[in-house]
């Protein structure tokens, strides 16, 4: 799994059906030290997060592993809201 | 299934229900030029740790029948490592 930033939404009026009613996601990936790696991924929003939060994102086909997104075809969700990371003392 | 080391845990209050009530953990890998990343504890591994982790769909294998939505989880804490022999 892997951490972001939300930075955006994605509008999207024609799109496959099972992705009616998905709020689709910008989201800028970080490294665990919460540095942006340049890298980014649009992805389904199953738990409300906030513009600029920091996200938890399932990628793959895990993506589809949650009620909302099961058999749609995803691979990204944001499954979770980060309140904090603590480095080198698991 | 690789070998990692366990470098930092995660707190999220706000997360998927079926994610309730498991550990995340930040794993740093031993090889390759892959960068750490955030895997489900499965085994209760703890910090500095040598582990054995999974990516990808078979992560959230773990924990079945539950439907876990996760694409890294740690399976085993490693004892040893041995170059050669088996």
């Amino acid at each position: 799994m892997k951490l972001g930033k939300v930075a955006g939404t994605v509008v999207a009026t024609r799109k496959d059906p099972r992705l009616r009613g998905l709020k689709l996601l910008v989201v800028a990936t970080l490294t665990p030290r919460l540095e942006p790696d340049g890298g980014y991924e649009v992805a389904v929003d199953t738990v409300q997060a906030g513009f600029r939060e920091i996200v938890i994102l399932v990628t793959g086909s895990s993506a589809r592993m949650t009620e909302r997104t099961e058999s749609a075809p995803v691979d990204a969700t944001i499954v979770g809201i980060v309140d904090s990371v603590d480095l080198d003392s698991a | 299934m690789n070998v990692g080391r366990v470098v930092g845990t995660l707190i999220a209050t706000q997360k998927d229900a079926n994610l309730t009530g498991h550990r995340i953990l930040c794993v740093e890998p031993l090889e390759g030029r892959e960068g750490s990343f955030f895997a489900l504890d499965a085994v209760g591994a703890g910090a500095g740790e040598t582990v054995l982790y999974i990516r990808g769909r078979e992560a959230s294998y773990a924990y079945l029948p539950d439907f876990v939505p996760c694409d890294a989880a740690i399976v085993g804490i490693v004892d040893h490592l041995e170059e050669g022999g088996a």
